[in-house]
């Protein structure tokens, strides 16, 4: 759990050194390798893992050096996602000529309104839907909604002292209401089908070969973008006063610190990470479902980030990308039994690996170093 | 000796490796000799979570069908190969592997689907990387992709029958039920427009979410309004406590009209016969049918599958989509999507259903509307069958 707390100015220089070979390292896989070895099927699964690591590396902040084991990231996705999607759909449903969903809407009557909202009886687009008409409210709401709903639930929790096992529990419960609540309230969500047949972003076509390609620069660009800026607080001393924070509250209150502040913060930055990832998701996959937003995929995020490794911000890309490989590689070659194989992974990773991949590699490392002396 | 035994070991297995590769260049001829003479299928259905009880024999229905047409030399003398993927009942998964059938396999058609969010999650890949999907499952309609082919019923083909017969023989005060999601709030809403046309009156009208299985609120309010007639159009498990609480507050197939559009033979075998004998259903195939194709269909599923596995309508539908993507597919003497669709056009098949035809343009199948009532071995007794209705998936009401 302890990281090097004191480290002579030679260790500290290489371990920097080491900390930018591994960045650059990972921008140049995602920025040149992928895209020259893959073809676009493939760049667009990558693009959909990645847009997973953002929740990673969010979780890499708040569990690995904050000490709060967050299970509720898939609420921040979500209301990326969803957020996102809203915008689409209206596009697409002011197109005329966007195939089904706009002849389902004059089936009903309701031209100019998202499919699932007229068979469902909703006549008036709610008002709520309205600002999402326009594309820079939604971008400023995905960058600001989830922190803002993060920062509050965090602030209010930590000042309680409500931490470690039961933050996690109310985490838990808020993943489960909203998915809950999206398929409850289906007539302004779209309910268990979620929001889907989007044509257009800004008038792009989202499907041809162009659009793919410059979504994926997109997405890795603010990948990149997110773990730099989380290396950044990692080294401020937001960051050490969190991994006290992390080790040693009360003593960090008794100095005079309101550890509340720091956690809600460094909670908020987290729900901004996972919301840019839903986003990105819902640009690149097409769609925003609550099977994203519940239990499940909150908990699947958290092992993406153990088996990258939790003290690992780029460790928790290579946990994502590697899960989602993993997934699409055995579902394709073992349709019927690819769950189990997916299950023994993460046992192997959670008995055997307990710093993930980024610890291994870290162990190898300390012994090399000893072994040249 | 450690030595011997690491050269005994090299021995045995270099003879065993070169054992075991002798026949390899004999398969790998056959197949490379089969390979430009073969047409790569997609078959996509959940075949994990919580739909895959309903779509794995789906999937048994189309591969029944492949190794049919496969041992009467395939399509146009291309031997079928079938990539099975599963969506594991997950839309976005299902998004995924319908662009991996379509860009990575290249499969000339995909059979699949089953509920109408994943239809609604693959349409678009579908629509834009020019792929063709089968979709055997009865549904809402309001849906006309040019790149979808749909084999079963949509709303107006099963309801607007059922309620025209409904309002003849049973009455016309209706109480409705359905899930709360597309399927059922379409077809009741075309129910209540066929209803209003009919003179009929509306006593009560109630969804509840997908699994739900506490009804006795609405249980309560028939026992009060005492509609003439129940349409049900609950989907899934939630039917098994929709009938068992229906049975328990006395009200059964013998003393009240029950209709329900989204129970077959196969929902029967988990609700229980016992609790929907006498009971009506609504649908466009029944295992029960007596003609020569449907006798060799179930003869030789059961054959295939074992003699206790039955037969319903999507199944039925799984299985003449492959059937009929055959015969357009050598129609047009292509593969290729847009001529497979054009020669689509007024195909006509005879099927387990019987004779069935594809509309001139709209993608969907001229069909039977059968109703019948729930035997004790939950098999159907048809009592009555519609002429064969058009497919309209955008009807005025």
């Amino acid at each position: 759990m302890t990281t090097p707390a004191t480290s002579t100015p030679a260790t500290n220089i290489r371990s920097n050194l080491w900390g930018v070979g591994s960045y650059l390292l990972l921008a140049l896989l995602l920025l040149v390798v992928f895209p020259l070895a893959m073809d676009v099927f493939r760049l667009g699964l990558a693009a959909k893992y990645m847009s997973l690591a953002f929740c990673a590396v969010g979780i890499v902040l708040v569990w690995g050096y904050g000490g709060i084991l967050s299970l509720g990231q898939g609420v921040f996705f979500g209301l990326g996602s969803y957020f996102m999607a809203m915008f689409l759909k209206l596009e697409a449903a002011a197109n005329a000529d966007s195939s089904s969903g706009t002849a389902l809407s004059a089936f009903f009557g309701t031209a100019g309104l998202p499919d699932f909202m007229a068979w469902n009886s909703v006549e008036v687009l709610p008002w709520w839907w309205e600002p999402f008409h326009h594309v820079s409210f939604t971008i400023l709401a995905i960058l600001i909604g989830p922190p803002l709903v993060a920062f509050i639930l965090g602030y209010v929790n930590f000042r309680k002292r409500v931490g470690g096992v039961y933050f996690s529990i109310v985490t838990l419960a808020l993943s489960a209401i909203m998915a809950i609540v999206i398929i409850g309230q289906q007539g302004y969500t779209g309910g268990v089908n979620g929001i889907t047949d989007f044509k257009t972003f800004l008038g792009m076509d989202l499907d041809n070969e162009r659009a793919k390609f410059v979504m994926y620069f997109i997405t890795a660009g603010l990948l990149l973008l997110c773990v730099a800026a989380g290396a950044f607080i990692l080294r401020s001393r937001l960051g050490r006063v969190l991994v006290a924070i992390r080790d040693r509250e009360d003593r960090v209150r008794f100095s005079g610190y309101d550890p509340a502040m720091f956690k809600a913060f460094i909670f908020a930055v987290a729900a901004m990470f996972s919301a840019i990832g839903g986003a990105m998701f819902t640009i690149q996959v097409g769609l925003a479902s609550p099977s994203l937003v519940g239990i499940v995929p909150s908990v699947e995020m958290v092992i993406y980030a153990a088996v990258g490794g939790r003290l690992s911000l780029i460790g928790a890309v290579y946990g994502a990308l590697l899960v989602g490989w993993a997934k699409t590689f055995f579902s394709e070659n073992f349709v019927e039994y690819w769950f189990y194989f997916i299950g023994v992974l993460f046992v192997v990773v959670v008995m055997f690996l307990p710093t993930g991949l980024a610890g291994l590699l870290d162990k190898v490392r300390t012994r090399m170093r000893r072994a040249e002396g | 000796m450690s030595n011997f035994n690491r050269r005994q070991f090299i021995k045995t297995s270099s003879a065993i490796a070169a054992a075991s590769a002798l026949p390899f260049p004999m398969i790998n001829i056959r197949t490379a000799g089969a390979q430009a003479n073969t047409v790569k299928v997609g078959i996509l259905h959940s075949l994990t979570g919580t739909i895959a009880i309903a779509e794995k024999s789906v999937v048994d229905a189309e591969q029944l069908a492949i190794e049919e047409l496969n041992k009467a030399g395939g399509v146009s003398g291309h031997k079928i190969e079938a990539v099975v993927e599963d969506g594991a009942s997950d839309w976005p998964t299902f998004a995924e592997k319908a662009r991996k059938l379509i860009e990575k396999d290249k499969v000339a058609a995909v059979f699949g689907c089953y509920t109408s969010a994943s239809r609604k999650a693959v349409l678009p890949v579908f629509e834009k990387s020019k792929g063709l999907l089968y979709y055997p499952t009865y549904y809402e309609g309001l849906e006309q992709s040019p790149n979808i082919m749909y084999t079963a019923q949509e709303a107006s083909q099963s309801v607007i029958a059922a309620m025209d017969w409904l309002m003849k023989n049973k009455g016309k005060t209706f109480y409705m039920i359905g899930s709360d999601y597309i399927w059922p709030r379409t077809t009741i809403k075309i129910a209540k427009a066929v209803l209003a046309k009919g003179g009929g009156k509306l006593v009560g009208e109630d969804y509840y979410p997908l699994g739900h299985i506490e009804f006795s609120s609405a249980i309560n309010k028939i026992k009060g309004a005492k509609p003439d007639v129940i349409l049900n159009c609950v989907v899934g498990g939630s039917n098994v406590a929709f009938f068992k609480q229906l049975t328990a507050a006395g009200i059964t197939g013998k003393n009240q009209t029950v209709l329900s559009l989204a129970v077959s033979e196969e929902e029967v075998s988990g609700i229980g016969a016992d609790n929907t004998v006498d009971t009506l259903t609504c649908m466009g195939y029944f295992q029960s049918l007596k003609n020569p194709a449907n006798e060799k269909f179930v003869k030789s599923f059961k054959a295939k599958y074992g003699a206790n596995r039955g037969v319903g309508d999507t199944l039925e539908c799984g299985y003449i989509s492959v059937h009929l993507w055959k015969m357009a597919a050598e129609k047009a003497k292509s593969f290729d999507v847009e001529k497979v669709v054009a020669a689509s056009s007024n195909l006509e098949i005879d099927a387990p259903e019987g004779k069935v035809k594809f509309h001139a343009a709209n993608h969907h199948l001229w069909k039977h509307a059968r109703i019948g009532t729930f035997q004790p071995d939950g098999q159907v007794n048809m009592i009555y069958e519609s002429p064969l209705i058009e497919p309209n998936p955008f009807p005025k009401l």
